[in-house]
């Protein structure tokens, strides 16, 4: 087999972790107005995050560093290409970064607000850009014979992208609810809970809306069954979400809802296949899995560096929940600290 | 419209600005993770509470800095794509090897670790969450190993082939580019000159705080430990540098002519330590010289040969093509004699101050004052120092393989640089201020927030826990 169709899963099940891990953390910055009355409250809801914020952010960079890796000409049409809305991504992420670590070092309440504001756009723009972006990547943008994009911000905003981000908008925020759920108790887990309901009772229609979309977008390729099953899957994880939510089984919700966000990847991954970007302006212009990637040489010694790594990394990263897995309250939170 | 908006100039103006920004933050996160990590050792192997405190103020300061080191970390990752796509796809296939490695074995251990220290403090014994620190430590090394492999890299190329059919760099050869002598000899260059700037920022904390007549038996622990550190890793820091001296003449003798702006091949070269003319070293005023000593850096022989800017310019011609290969002498020249010049400085505020505050010896405010103010030296060493390695490899994006023109986004447009350029500008430059009165507060508060933990309650987890 070539490795470059490996590599191809490799670069997606990075980015299936950094959506269901960072997912988590923009779904808690963007619940901060919704579910925490005071101060006390936020800092509760931002501390169920406070230890791995960090460790789930590193997956996008560790992603990007392998598609830049195993898809040279992938990383630098994607990259260069989708210019500002990346940009957008990066100003959030760095403000909301920073703020998790500069919120309760000031003063007044006025500081405090200022960050958490921060934290909650910083989770928001991210969330909603990313499925713009990924939306677009299947659909197709303008790429010219040099592998160039040649459109334009505007180029992104169109209907199927735009629902693409009120897509991972509202899984991001629904995912981030139930985590929050599973890790606090009382009064803030009861309201997670209730909204992540509401959440969920949107994200149905549209979720499903935009997953028909591109089934039907993508009727004529070869696999499209494979693409239906991805989407169908989504769907079930999604509405068993939901109902496990309602039910208080915290741990099943999240892990429905982690399935849910891995099921959605896949199902972009299938659309995409065998294509990395396809050109709108010629088929012939389109960056695909073979014409995009290193050479065998480079792909053999990543593929033994991810083999060594990886099962390193996630052992130790599932090492590091389990440390933390506690919920967190009111009463867990030193009142001299900070 | 807006063609004057260049590119190029943009995209060049950007990287250096968000590297140089990046790199405030880089030397102070692997060496405070190196010097908290023994601090905290001296604690869990003494008992002594007053290493707990110095580990927590220092911790304290080195957690400030590294957040923003991380989230600034993105920005690099992104831009070689963002702005540098042609230079991407030229390279991408040797280059990010090295990259994505950081990123498995590097990012993801600090991440985690730091996480762990950081909250663990109630949650693991001590010596499990000691591990986590050294954990970090590791990660900020393996981290600086695998970027200095990747630019050295572009000052050296090596373990690569180019593919008839593409035109592009194919790798070859990984353990070459792993193995790279600029890689071996600026790791360890970084590596002490970044525990250099974290050793004289103890000692600084330590001064302000003697200066006050407070906390004086920690201070005068935390003053003798950032002294020592600093003066052990000038030592690496000079021997390193010797190192990378020699493996520089070997791949970009152009460099070395320009850091002291010699135009005629020479033997028995001599190093000026100042000199005053025009830029351009052709009409000198007056200068400061030392016989020999650019033949000896060069070569390691008093009478070695160092290639002239002239010679190897007419070397370049013949092998690349008509252009001109010099870099911006009089950049080069004052970049390489301020790194020396602070780092030395640096070091001689070290020896001095040890042998004043001997035995617990006071001494007077200037003295402190002194010691306070020395505190970014080395850093800003260390950003000259690099101004110096990329600005030396001008006009080359790759030595040899690809100009700097040649590498940038060929359908980015100028507003777009220049929109992110401003974006990054306003906000990084807000960052810096918060980032500079959040570490002052920190520094002159001092261990106050732990004084309450004495020999007898750190043994209560309790007393330790940290939340944000």
């Amino acid at each position: 087999m070539d490795l470059s169709y490996l590599w191809f899963g490799i670069v997606g099940f990075f980015f299936i972790g950094y959506f269901i891990l960072d997912g988590f953390d923009f779904g808690v910055g963007m619940s901060l107005p919704f579910v925490a009355r005071n101060n006390e409250e936020r800092r509760v809801v931002i501390n169920t995050i406070g230890p791995v914020w960090d460790l789930n952010e590193t997956w996008v960079i560790v992603g990007g560093a392998s598609l830049f890796a195993a898809f040279p000409m992938w990383y630098a049409t994607l990259f260069s290409g989708f210019y500002l809305a990346l940009l957008l991504i990066l100003i959030s992420l760095i403000l909301r970064g920073v703020s998790f670590e500069y919120r309760h070092q000031g003063k007044g309440a006025k500081w405090t607000g200022l960050f958490d504001t921060f934290i909650i756009i910083g989770s928001v723009v991210p969330a909603l850009l990313w499925g713009v972006a990924f939306a677009n990547i299947i659909q197709g943008v303008p790429i010219d014979e040099n592998g160039n994009f040649t459109g334009s911000l505007l180029t992104l905003l169109n209907p199927y992208g735009l629902l693409g981000g009120v897509v991972t908008l509202a899984l991001f925020f629904m995912h981030g609810l139930i985590y929050l759920a599973l890790k606090s108790e009382g009064e803030i887990r009861d309201r997670a809970r209730s909204l992540a309901v509401t959440v969920g009772l949107v994200a149905v229609p549209v979720g499903g809306g935009w997953l028909l979309w591109t089934v039907l977008q993508h009727a004529s390729v070869s696999h499209v069954l494979v693409i239906v099953a991805f989407a169908l899957l989504t769907a079930l994880a999604l509405v068993a979400a939901i109902l496990l939510t309602r039910s208080g089984a915290d741990g099943k919700a999240f892990a429905a809802m982690a399935m849910t966000i891995a099921f959605a990847v896949l199902t972009i991954l299938s659309a995409l296949f065998p294509n990395v970007m396809p050109s709108s302006t010629d088929a012939a212009y389109s960056l695909t899995i073979e014409n995009a990637s290193s050479s065998t040489y480079t792909l053999t010694v990543m593929t033994w560096v991810a083999a060594f790594a990886l099962p390193i990394v996630l052992a130790y990263q599932a090492w590091t929940f389990w440390i933390f897995r506690k919920r967190v309250t009111v009463a867990s939170i030193p009142v001299s600290a900070h | 419209m807006l063609e004057w908006l260049d590119p190029l100039i943009l995209a060049r103006w950007q990287f250096g600005l968000t590297t140089l920004y990046h790199f405030l933050f880089v030397p102070l996160t692997i060496g405070m993770a190196f010097l908290v990590a023994i601090l905290q050792s001296a604690w869990v192997y003494t008992g002594k509470v007053q290493w707990l405190h110095l580990t927590r103020l220092f911790g304290k300061i080195f957690l400030i800095n590294f957040a923003i080191g991380v989230v600034t970390g993105i920005t690099q990752e992104f831009q070689f794509g963002m702005n540098w796509s042609d230079y991407s796809r030229f390279v991408g296939d040797v280059f990010g090897a090295p990259l994505a490695m950081e990123g498995l074995f590097a990012f993801f251990l600090e991440a985690t670790f730091i996480g762990v220290w950081i909250f663990g403090w109630d949650k693991l014994s001590p010596k499990v969450h000691l591990a986590s620190i050294w954990l970090t430590s590791l990660s900020t090394l393996l981290s600086a190993y695998f970027i200095l492999a990747a630019n050295a890299w572009m000052q050296n190329p090596v373990g690569y082939e180019i593919n008839a059919e593409t035109g592009r760099a194919q790798l070859n050869d990984i353990a070459a580019v792993l193995a790279n002598p600029i890689a071996l000899a600026s790791f360890p260059h970084t590596f002490f000159a970044s525990v250099m700037f974290a050793g004289t920022a103890i000692v600084a904390v330590a001064a302000y705080h003697l200066s006050k007549g407070q906390y004086g038996d920690t201070m005068r622990v935390a003053l003798k430990f950032g002294a020592v550190a600093n003066i052990a890793a000038f030592a690496g820091v000079a021997l390193s540098g010797d190192s990378l001296s020699l493996a520089m003449v070997e791949a970009q003798p152009m460099k070395m002519a320009a850091a002291e702006a010699l135009y005629e091949t020479s033997t028995n070269a001599s190093f000026s330590i100042f000199s005053w003319g025009t830029p351009d070293g052709l009409n000198e005023i007056f200068s400061i010289r030392i016989p020999g000593l650019l033949s000896f850096l060069s070569t390691h022989t008093m009478t070695g040969e160092v290639e002239g800017l002239n010679d190897l310019q007419a070397q370049y011609v013949a092998q690349f093509g008509a252009g001109d290969y010099m870099p911006i002498i009089w950049l080069t020249y004052w970049s390489f004699r301020w790194m020396i010049g602070l780092g030395g400085f640096a070091l001689l505020v070290s020896i001095v101050g040890l042998w004043m505050t001997r035995g617990g010896r006071d001494v007077k405010g200037w003295a402190w004052k002194v010691a306070m103010w020395t505190a970014p030296v080395p850093m800003v060493a260390s950003l000259i120092g690099w101004i110096f390695a990329e600005m030396g490899r001008q006009p080359w994006l790759v030595f040899g393989l690809m100009k700097t023109e040649d590498g940038v986004s060929p359908l980015v447009t100028g507003l777009e640089v220049l929109i992110s350029l401003v974006a990054f500008t306003l906000v990084y430059g807000a960052l810096a201020v918060i980032e500079f009165r959040l570490i002052m507060k920190a520094v002159t508060t001092g261990p106050e927030e732990w004084a309450s933990i004495t020999d007898e309650t750190a043994a209560q987890p309790n007393s330790l826990a940290t939340v944000y």
